[in-house]
């Protein structure tokens, strides 16, 4: 917000200039320019055509923009873009193989886990995070993992749930649901 | 309508939602995943003053600033409006004065966030500060400086007063009369999606804006007023909203704005507020401060209740004429209570506005009147859930103040928790630093009247059907998470016989569905959705004609299940959906029907009447369980049970996902949330600030804070609800906040008479009692309020006719106003 800002003094001229990286994007090899203050959520939202990842706050606070960074799950409000160069960057929509949902996707989805929808991408990208490291983790351990993504709409309990499920599935070989 | 006896295809059934696939993989677009070609961006200018007047706004050195493409102040708008007739009081951009700090000043559209950022920077306002209205205190206090020159009187935005029947008269023949003061404090939606609108003028001319809103149609309404144009210029989308819960009913200013651009510019222009604007925004829960005086026999039934309220309205009217109503109106459907008087005032002050949250209003008195009802059992050493199962209201009956009570399952709601918590092992049974507290509530599924005065139905559906078996149905009703496309889509499935895959829904479009009032007060399910069954009763009408000709049997024995149409005593006569479809197009041509839906007429003549009444009323029963660290005040919440009477559940996935839902809204209320503010130093400003505007700071519950949860569904069809399913969306969050706080006292023994419950109060409370003072913390004094001479109306059982008292001249009799003496 812009409250307090009587002065009008002149900001430093920023650096507009674009520059331009190559990185991995949900597997394909991608080449992008871009605006260098730009965060990796707005690279993605803005310049890469994938409005899929949300944001919340901006502020790292909320988990809505969560993507995975080399397999890692980020807060991509807080990446630089031009931090990424080089790097594989996985996003919501790359869970889903063609039309086939991905076993989060699906119990997400069919257990109760998304109401509004909103943070479920940032959600996703954490639940699968979890799951690559731990395939079979407690109730408690999901709650930890997804203490970062807030939701507003479910109180949690039923994604805990799917994501519990999921990894049911996922353990049992089933890679894609419906 | 209850279809009490059918067997059902899809009602009832656990169904993947139908929009749930487009969350999952990113696919469905909010407001702000929006792009248009040569779209520019907008920002907005915000008071840094809590209250001052706007002398001279500067805009040269913005509108010279690179990439900048206009800048607006509030000379570009000299219309007002607001959610309420009653309360048209804001400008899209202030003209002569600001309110709150964060009361939008100018805008700026330019190429990009960046440059627009850059370019408010430049623009220079010259303020003349006010003397700041903090607190409703104050308000009462200071008529000047007068925050609006409309209002009541000084800063008194709205005064209410209603008695129904003679409530001193009541108490003083009453065993005992419990007086308690209750606070329940601000807090906000903090819907997940930040407030988005992308406005544009279409190919065609017209203005069309795309806005993550509630309330398509009051928008639309507004728009046209704001912008001076027939309304039939503009169409309002209603983008899937990340989010609500009351937050996005109100038309933000940030709407008028880029609409205003758009059509000056002839260029799409967006807007996303930041999260800190959010909180600004706000119009969420009042702060209310509560007196309730309430008298009992010594078997513990209710005689009277006298409720005062004094609301925190902030800076801007909002809902705040209707908010007042709710702080009263719901506290006698519970249970009964012979007279009751509720005299509720709003005052202005200078802050972000207050408006709908969740539960509109009645979280607050809720609250209050479910605590002392602890209180009561406690003296009269009675069970607390013996005690209200001893006076939940009958069926059908009316309160005092004439609201119908339609179907209830509240006893059903109580003896479930008691039974699945194992109450009556636990409550005042568990050692020191445990335990357990019950609270119930209800909720209205819809209000019975439209925001504006009007005659015409509150929700209208049309279907469309074709050869090809498509079923689409167009319904003004918006989708902000709580699955109302799902309940349309499964009802027009349910009618029809078909999948939900069969049916399209298109939502919330000014611009192409018939008017549906928004997703607020719990309506839609029940107001859509008996408009929707209505349409889809009209075309099955047309179907069964067709299909009885062709299968040789007559229209009223057809049968639609499963795809199939079949006469009900002769499985061989039949067809697929899709054929009976093509013979009915060809015996009626294109098949379509609407269906609409208004309200019953409320029993309650007098004038006021109108707040309260519902086609039906949800009921819930909540039990929380708590430890209590009394070294810390520490509360850890293991676990919750609540049973919701939800008439029916049309698909039980979604409906227990908005139980949970509320339960975590409610405990979040009770433990944490906080819309406060805070003064900033002298040597800064002086102003008045949030105290907390980040997701940070602001406390919500995370995944690690949140206790289980056992939901249990009471199903009993309401005959006025579509298959007799009620609303589930707001009723589960009001008990949980009374039940919280009985809790702790049942654990550690001290009462803390506010919300939220901290740690900091529950461990004041133990010092207190610790010292041998009253056990308790909460507000000590309520202000005196020139409330009015009540509107005084007979209860049904006092010979009343449901008008107020008049005269004989035809007026209303004023009884004189009698201040009660503690």
């Amino acid at each position: 917000m812009n409250a307090g800002v009587e002065k009008g003094v002149a900001k430093a001229v920023t650096l507009r200039r674009n520059v331009q990286i190559e990185l991995q994007v949900n597997g394909e090899p991608t080449e992008v320019s871009f605006a260098p203050y730009k965060t990796l959520l707005e690279l993605l939202r803005e310049d890469l055509d994938l409005p899929g990842t949300k944001h919340g706050c901006e502020l790292g606070e909320c988990g809505a923009c969560t993507v995975l960074l080399d397999g890692e799950p980020v807060l991509s409000c807080l990446v630089l873009a031009v931090e990424c160069a080089g790097r594989s960057v996985e996003t919501v929509e790359g869970l889903a193989q063609g039309t086939r949902l991905h076993a989060l996707q699906a119990a997400l989805t069919d257990l109760g886990g998304s109401q509004c929808g909103y943070c479920t991408p940032g959600m996703l990208m954490t639940a699968k995070a979890l799951l690559e490291r731990e395939p079979s983790p407690s109730r408690e351990r999901i709650r930890e993992a997804i203490a970062g993504n807030i939701c507003r709409c479910t109180g949690y309990q039923q994604i805990v749930d799917a994501i519990e499920s999921a990894a049911r599935e996922l353990r049992a070989g089933g890679e894609t649901a419906r | 309508m209850s279809g009490a006896d059918k067997k059902f295809d899809v009602v009832g059934k656990a169904r993947r939602r139908v929009d749930g696939r487009g969350k999952v993989v990113g696919q469905l677009r909010f407001a702000d995943d929006l792009v248009l070609p040569r779209m520019l961006h907008c920002k907005l200018l915000r008071s840094p003053h809590p209250h001052a007047v706007v002398e001279s706004v500067d805009v040269s050195r913005a509108e010279g600033h690179p990439g900048v493409h206009l800048v607006l102040t509030g000379e570009a708008f000299p219309v007002p409006y607001g959610i309420m007739p009653v309360s048209l009081d804001e400008h899209p951009l202030a003209r002569e004065r600001v309110r709150y700090v964060g009361d939008p000043v100018a805008a700026v559209v330019a190429k990009d966030e960046q440059s627009a950022t850059e370019a408010i920077e430049l623009i220079a306002v010259r303020y003349r500060p006010l003397p700041t209205i903090a607190s409703p205190e104050e308000a009462l206090a200071n008529p000047e400086a007068r925050i609006h020159d409309y209002g009541e009187q000084g800063n008194i935005h709205r005064n209410q007063a209603y008695e129904f029947g003679d409530v001193e008269g009541a108490l003083a023949a009453s065993d005992l009369v419990f007086e308690d003061l209750f606070f329940y404090e601000g807090n906000t939606h903090l819907p997940m999606e930040q407030q988005a609108s992308l406005a544009s003028v279409e190919g065609d001319g017209k203005l069309l804006l795309q806005s993550s809103t509630q309330n398509p149609h009051y928008l639309h309404r507004q728009l046209a007023r704001v912008l001076q144009m027939p309304a039939s210029q503009i169409r309002v989308i209603a983008t899937p909203n990340g989010g609500g819960f009351g937050g996005k009913c109100d038309p933000g200013n940030h709407e008028f704005v880029v609409c205003k651009a758009a059509l000056v510019l002839g260029r799409p222009v967006k807007i996303s507020l930041t999260r800190e604007e959010v909180f600004y925004q706000h119009r969420g829960r009042h702060p209310v401060l509560m007196k309730f005086r309430t008298g009992v026999s010594k078997d513990g039934k209710l005689t009277a209740m006298h409720l005062q309220t004094l609301l925190d309205g902030g800076a801007y009217g909002s809902h705040g004429p209707a908010s007042t109503f709710y702080t009263g109106v719901l506290t006698p459907v519970t249970y009964q209570l012979p007279r009751f008087k509720f005299e509720a005032c709003r005052v202005f002050t200078n802050k972000p506005a207050c408006g709908p949250k969740r539960g509109h209003g009645t979280p607050q008195p809720r609250f209050g009147q479910e605590v002392q009802l602890d209180k009561i059992a406690d003296k009269l050493d009675l069970d607390p859930a013996e005690l209200r199962l001893g006076m939940v209201t009958e069926p059908g009956s009316l309160t005092a103040s004439w609201l119908r009570v339609g179907t209830t399952g509240l006893a059903a709601c109580i003896r479930s928790v008691v039974e699945r918590s194992d109450w009556k092992a636990k409550h005042r049974k568990l050692p020191l630093g445990r335990g357990v507290g019950l609270a119930c509530s209800t909720y209205m599924c819809g209000a019975g009247v439209a925001i504006y005065w009007n005659k015409m139905p509150h929700s209208a559906v049309q279907l469309l059907l074709d050869r090809s078996g498509q079923v689409t149905v167009y319904s003004g009703a918006t989708e902000i998470g709580q699955g109302s496309d799902d309940v349309l889509a499964g009802l027009i499935a349910e009618a029809l016989g078909i999948d939900t895959d069969a049916v399209r829904c298109i939502t919330g479009d000014t611009g192409i569905t018939p008017i549906d009032l928004g997703s607020y007060s719990s309506r839609v399910t029940i107001m859509m959705g008996n408009a929707a069954l209505q349409a889809a009763g009209r075309v099955r009408d047309q179907l069964a004609a067709a299909a009885a000709e062709a299968l040789d049997t007559l229209p009223e024995r057809v049968v639609f299940s499963q795809g199939r149409v079949f006469a009900v005593d002769d499985a061989g006569k039949a067809m697929s959906f899709v054929e009976a479809v093509a013979l009915a197009e060809a015996k009626f041509g294109t098949l379509s029907a609407v269906g609409s839906y208004t309200p019953p007429k409320p029993p309650g003549k007098y004038k006021g009447a109108g707040v309260g009444p519902s086609p039906a009323y949800s009921f819930s029963a909540c039990v929380v369980e708590t430890e209590v660290d009394p070294a810390t005040g520490w509360i850890h919440v293991p676990k919750i049970w609540i049973a919701h009477d939800i008439g029916r559940a049309l698909n039980p996935v979604l409906a227990k996902g908005q139980v949970i839902g509320g339960v975590y809204m409610g405990l979040g209320e009770a433990l944490m949330e906080e819309q406060a503010f805070r003064r900033l130093p002298p040597k800064l400003s002086d102003a008045l600030v949030h105290r907390n505007p980040s997701m940070l700071d602001y406390k919500s519950l995370t995944a690690l804070d949140m206790p289980e949860v056992d939901v249990t569904l009471i199903e009993d069809p309401d005959p006025n609800c579509p298959y007799g399913a009620k609303e589930v969306g707001q009723g589960p969050l009001l008990p949980v906040m009374p039940a919280l706080a009985n809790a702790v006292y049942d654990a550690v023994g001290v009462r803390v008479d506010e919300v939220p419950v901290t740690p900091d109060k529950v461990l004041r409370a133990l010092e207190r009692k610790a010292k041998g003072e009253a056990a308790r913390v909460g507000p000590e004094a309520f202000p005196e309020v020139p409330y009015p001479s009540p509107t005084f109306v007979l209860p049904p059982w006092e010979n009343g006719d449901g008008d107020e008292l008049k005269g004989a001249d035809g007026k209303p009799v004023r009884r004189e106003r009698r201040v009660a003496t503690a």
